[in-house]
């Protein structure tokens, strides 16, 4: 379907003086208590497989010290895996040559930071063009770029402020407009709105949902928050202990999350702002009920599927044709709070 | 017993004859080489020399003049300059224009020295954990000897001038610039640095663009410190022959004359109060970025 824009195989970080000589004991499945207390050699990741699909924003979470962090920055190797591979457009990152990589980072991969990386000495409109005199673009276009990239992120009339003089929202959005002005194709974000209290990373969210909407990146969006992954990722990979356990939709993962650890995860979440009702839907069956949008989430449709006659509704898809049906007591089943005492089958269902 | 009540020294003559092979040796290699090295350091000597007579040639009013001009473009402040303006006049009342403008030169070179090879050896630190293991001992060593012991070898090499004043002067100043510099790079916050990287930033863009810069008010206090430093040098340089303000210090000393003495060395502190003020606020004027209202 979607074609693919970063490839990750079998990728394993070790960190240690010696990874290269732990490597086989990893692969065979040693755990990580024990390649620490054995070897004391440190897993940060272990046989990683991710394709992220190109001009999406593909999430990938996990709680701290699950090593997201390290993933993300391999993809612009600013940490060197100790083995596997990774292609993005199909050309291997890793064999790249310093200046390849040089490159690489100027023209097709930008970052945004959690602490926000700005440079203190520098002005906002500095900073923002900082991508674009790496590159060596002619000053005159630098600045030109620079202002039309605060505008967008709203903050036009800061250029000649420092950092210091901004709050942490504010630096965030010049932190995104740094990466964005350099027109690379790829946005890698590291916990870029954690760092933001929650009123501002709503806010900041939809900043870059909006950006998106028209800009078409390739998006790697690091977090540990699940409402922040559900709310903008078109895919969402769990990260656990350096290993990845589920990957998919984020639909899918509510509805089928793969283990106790995703379960824990998704428990506490407000179902009814979530669940769309396209996930919930049966096949067609042409009831008396309105026709409402699959991408409804369930808080919404309630009201009306509850006041249709047959307490059921057809849903439809973007152009109008129906594609399923939704009853009352699907929407309810929906919302139940998968119990924890229940059994694995009436737990995920 | 007496292993322990006579410490085990080495053998008399075999210590005497080891000194004098050393000796020897260096006498050896002073005779060899001395000429090349002091041939090698002819343009610091004729560039010094030429800063003192002009600084000593010129009219004074236009030297004060220049002089207070520098003041003012480091500093930005009227009370330092009208200070510098009054110190001038006075030493010049007392008689110290000639020694200050001596003194004032081979500060001025020496520190030049010390910032153009302690600059690099910094960087160099910072960069490699091998580099600074290697350097720091050699600086230690450099801050601790007594001056005196250093003299020595420069002397037999160099004989007595100018320039074996200013290389003394110079192994005295030149670790505090070294240190803070290799200090302040390594104290860049790491987010910057990563950052830097990220955008794709090569070896002198992560140098020039965002080491050197953050790294600017430890370097600017290193300058400081140096320059200092090569001040409380002048009367031991003034030993091996260099003219200055130490001179009229050491003729004081052999013949007790306190308000001689006392002149100089006032002089001494105008001249590094000056320029620790004019220093300091041009280092902090630099950072314009730390003014202003600060969110966290």
């Amino acid at each position: 379907m979607t074609d693919i824009k970063i490839r990750i195989e079998n990728l394993y970080k070790i960190f240690g003086p010696k990874p290269k000589s732990v490597l086989a004991a990893v692969q065979d499945g040693m755990s990580k208590t024990e390649l620490l207390e054995k070897h004391n050699h440190v897993l940060g990741l272990k046989d990683i497989n991710i394709d992220i699909p190109a001009r999406g924003i593909s999430v990938i979470m996990g709680l701290s010290g699950s090593g997201k962090s390290t993933l993300i920055r391999h993809i612009n190797r600013l940490i060197e895996p100790t083995a596997g591979k990774l292609l993005v457009d199909d050309d291997d990152v890793l064999s790249m040559s310093k200046s390849e990589l040089i490159q690489f980072r100027r023209h097709k991969a930008s970052m945004v930071f959690q602490k926000f990386g700005l440079h203190v000495h520098r002005t906002v409109a500095e900073n923002v063009a900082y991508g674009l005199v790496v590159q060596g673009t002619a000053m005159n276009e630098a600045k030109s770029q620079s202002h039309k990239w605060l505008e967008r992120v709203g903050l036009a009339g800061f250029e000649n402020h420092y950092p210091s003089q901004l709050s942490g929202g504010m630096q965030q959005r010049v932190g995104l407009a740094r990466a964005l002005a350099t027109d690379a194709e790829i946005l890698l974000m590291d916990e870029a709105f954690s760092a933001l209290d929650p009123l501002i990373r709503t806010d900041m969210q939809d900043v870059l949902l909006d950006l998106q909407e028209e800009l078409h990146k390739t998006i790697v969006f690091i977090t540990h928050d699940l409402d922040e992954a559900l709310r903008i990722g078109d895919t969402i990979a769990i990260l656990r202990d350096g290993a990845v356990i589920q990957q998919g939709e984020p639909q899918q993962i509510i509805m089928h999350p793969e283990d106790d650890y995703i379960f824990d995860f998704i428990k506490d979440i407000n179902r009814g702002r979530v669940i769309k009702i396209g996930t919930l839907m049966a096949a067609p069956n042409n009831n008396v009920g309105p026709d409402i949008d699959r991408n409804m989430v369930l808080e919404d449709a309630l009201q009306q599927v509850a006041s249709s006659p047959t307490q059921e509704c057809n849903v439809v898809d973007s152009v109008g044709t129906r594609i399923g049906s939704i009853s009352l007591t699907q929407i309810v089943a929906g919302l139940a709070r998968p119990d924890v005492e229940a059994t694995p089958d009436a737990r995920y269902r | 017993m007496e292993f322990f009540t006579e410490f085990p020294e080495m053998e008399r003559g075999a210590l005497r004859d080891l000194k004098k092979t050393i000796d020897q040796n260096f006498r050896e290699f002073s005779r060899e080489y001395g000429e090349n090295i002091e041939n090698f350091f002819d343009p610091l000597l004729w560039f010094l020399a030429w800063l003192q007579d002009l600084l000593v040639a010129a009219p004074w009013p236009l030297v004060i003049l220049v002089i207070a001009g520098l003041a003012w473009l480091g500093s930005r402040s009227v009370k330092v300059v009208v200070g510098t303006i009054l110190s001038f006049l006075a030493i010049g009342y007392f008689g110290m224009w000639e020694d200050t403008m001596a003194t004032l030169a081979i500060i001025s070179v020496a520190t030049t020295v010390c910032i153009a090879l302690g600059i690099p050896l910094g960087i160099l630190m910072a960069r490699s954990d091998r580099a600074q293991a290697l350097v720091t001992p050699v600086l230690d060593v450099m801050q601790t000897i007594p001056a005196f012991v250093y003299l020595i070898p420069v002397v037999m090499l160099l004989g007595i001038g100018k320039v074996p004043g200013l290389i003394a002067v110079c192994i005295y100043a030149i670790p505090p610039i070294v240190r803070l510099t290799n200090l302040g790079i390594r104290l860049v916050e790491k987010e910057a640095l990563e950052a830097a990287d990220a955008f794709g930033a090569n070896y002198s863009q992560r140098l020039l663009g965002v080491q050197l810069p953050l790294a600017l008010p430890n370097i600017f206090a290193g300058v400081n410190q140096t320059i200092m430093m090569a001040l409380s040098m002048v009367v031991i340089a003034s030993m091996i022959g260099v003219a200055g303000l130490g001179v009229p210090v050491l003729r004081s000393i052999s013949n007790q004359y306190l308000a001689l003495g006392l002149m100089n060395g006032l002089a001494i502190v105008a001249l590094a109060i000056i320029f620790d003020r004019v220093s300091q606020q041009y280092g902090e004027r630099l950072q314009k970025h730390r003014k202003g209202i600060n969110h966290d």
